[in-house]
């Protein structure tokens, strides 16, 4: 497994934010905290940093291994690392939290510095343009007024494609993976069928669950089967689990025990997943993903929505992935092309749905790689 | 047909500073020679991952997308030059393509295997399907699924209504002007939509 070999110690670093952030919402949100990691060496000219955004589950801890944790990756290591396709000795790779989440940036399960009570569902709505603004501040902080790069799959690729309308001038490419320009009714429909899940959880309390010692792990668990559904395709879900009972040959005629290996798989990512995972957080997240549509401002044209890209584009989407479907991509291929920008794109032919994204694909890996292999040329 | 003379062959009708598209563009050697030397910008569309890849390398924009589905991500007269090079005789729907490079591009330029070619002639003639430098396959696994000539050509471009602006074969890189029909490998058109 070359990937151990690889593997290097990330820390993940806190900066604090006391001056307010004002949110797309109305509301703003002050003195905040965002988690992030950075792997790499920051060049003399400041010009090799790579911004990488996460994804509804994800955080900022991107690549490495946590200090006597082995089993501790980054959740795009294989992607980002030395001699990886974004390779850290080239680049200076940063990962950040994002608000609302609950990986160590301000989140639903800290004190609102305002009322010394835990924010709950008092958590401000937050965007994806509010955490572009939020990642541009950590960014000023840290000196990088224009990125390499500013990449990210899924949601994350929604917040690169953020970046450069939000700011055009602060970084020379985008690399946006398995993403889409907006969500779809049925995308929409995932979300809220995984939000009332966690919101009807009698532990949920209105989102005041912390208070109550409790944690609405019923509605965390259906809302993670549902995504996991979705992330896969029928072809892998069938290879992999097929008719397979879980125990013995014979079915148990029953209604509620485990019959089928899938019921298991699911129930045990279900689990996995409420351990660890803040239900406001999965709340916000889902919500941000819906709200997210810079067409919305400009008659639904993403071709107006993108002029102001400066920005060059590599496009990356997966054949059988059907919650951000190639044809998705293809729009901000098409408002690209109409607006005359640079850009690339690779219809990766991969039968693993939506988590093809963050899978080992040797025809996936190449092309980022020689991708960033041009820009390091390009920084040379 | 990447042979270097060749491309210069195409290059040369392409005009300088050019918006080019190029259907089919392989491993984007043709585009990268636009770029460089003719000052063009552009895009590339491909389907073979292969050649995606080799197109990403070069710094090429290419864009992976199976012809057979059209083109509808391009705008009408988007494009300059819309080149289809090598590409049409791959093509399930080579006439539509050949309509939808014309409403994507002002200019057109195409070039296929011409199977008119004497050494073609002359196999037909003897019985055999050719197998040649230029048509180096057997009949079973040729991926040219559109045989066609310079001549079969210029009556599907008249069908179509596009203006010939010029025509000629190409054969050892040379331009073929007298006879291109029989004495070139290469048939090779230069068009607008009137």
């Amino acid at each position: 497994m070359p990937g151990f070999f690889m593997s290097f110690i990330a820390t993940p670093q806190f900066m604090h934010f006391p001056e307010a952030l004002p949110l797309q919402g109305g509301a703003s949100i002050q003195d905040y905290t965002l988690a992030y990691e950075t792997y790499g060496t920051l060049n003399a000219e400041r010009s090799n940093a790579v911004l990488v955004c996460h994804a509804l589950n994800a955080s900022h801890h991107v690549a490495g291994v946590y200090e006597g944790q082995p089993k501790s990756e980054g959740w795009w290591d294989n992607m980002i690392g030395p001699g990886k396709p974004v390779d850290t000795n080239r680049f200076f790779v940063i990962g950040v939290n994002n608000l609302g989440s609950c990986f160590g940036s301000t989140g639903p399960m800290h004190t609102h510095p305002g009322t010394g009570r835990v924010y709950g569902a008092d958590f401000p709505v937050v965007t994806v343009e509010d955490w572009v603004d939020a990642q541009a501040r950590l960014l000023d902080r840290l000196g990088i007024t224009r990125l390499a790069a500013v990449m990210g799959g899924s949601l994350g690729g929604m917040q690169a494609l953020s970046w450069t309308l939000q700011y055009p001038e602060r970084m020379r490419h985008a690399v946006v993976v398995a993403s889409a320009p907006n969500l779809t009714a049925e995308n929409i429909a995932f979300n809220e069928v995984a939000r009332r899940a966690i919101v009807t959880d009698p532990d949920f309390h209105g989102g005041h669950f912390y208070a109550h010692g409790v944690i609405p792990k019923r509605g965390l668990r259906i809302a993670r089967m549902i995504g996991h559904i979705t992330y896969l395709s029928d072809d892998v879900m069938n290879e992999k689990f097929g008719r397979q009972l879980r125990d013995g040959l014979e079915p148990k005629y029953s209604t509620q025990d485990i019959e089928f290996q899938i019921e298991s798989y699911l129930r045990h990512q279900g689990d996995k997943f409420s351990d660890y995972f803040d239900a406001n957080t999965y709340l916000l997240i889902t919500r941000a993903l819906d709200y997210f549509d810079p067409a919305r401002r400009h008659g639904g044209s993403l071709t107006r929505a993108l002029a102001p890209v400066r920005a060059r584009y590599l496009l990356v989407s997966f054949s059988t992935d059907w919650r951000f479907a190639p044809a998705r991509s293809r729009e901000i291929v098409k408002a690209l092309l109409d607006n005359r920008r640079d850009v690339a794109y690779a219809e990766i032919d991969a039968p693993h749905g939506h988590d093809a994204f963050l899978l080992e694909d040797a025809r996936y890996m190449a092309v980022v790689r020689s991708y960033f292999d041009n820009i390091a040329k390009e920084l040379a | 047909m990447s042979e270097t003379s060749t491309m210069q062959a195409i290059a040369r009708l392409v005009p300088q500073g050019a918006r080019v598209l190029d259907l089919g563009c392989g491993d984007g050697a043709l585009l990268d020679l636009l770029q460089r030397t003719r000052g063009c910008t552009g895009y590339g569309v491909e389907y073979a991952d292969a050649n995606v890849l080799a197109c990403v390398r070069r710094g090429v924009n290419v864009l992976q997308l199976n012809l057979e589905d059209g083109l509808a991500v391009f705008e009408d007269n988007s494009f300059d030059v819309v080149l289809q090079i090598d590409t049409l005789q791959h093509l399930r729907n080579a006439e539509t393509m050949l309509r939808e490079t014309a409403r994507v591009g002002r200019h057109g330029i195409v070039a296929f295997p011409n199977f008119a070619h004497w050494p073609n002639r002359l196999s037909v003639l003897r019985g055999r399907m050719p197998v040649t430098r230029r048509l180096p396959y057997q009949w079973y696994d040729t991926p040219n699924i559109r045989v066609g000539t310079y001549k079969d050509f210029e009556v599907l471009a008249g069908k179509n209504r596009l203006r010939i602006l010029d025509a000629f074969g190409l054969q050892d890189g040379q331009e073929v002007r007298f006879l291109p029909n029989a004495r070139a490998g290469t048939a090779v058109f230069h068009f607008e939509h009137s």
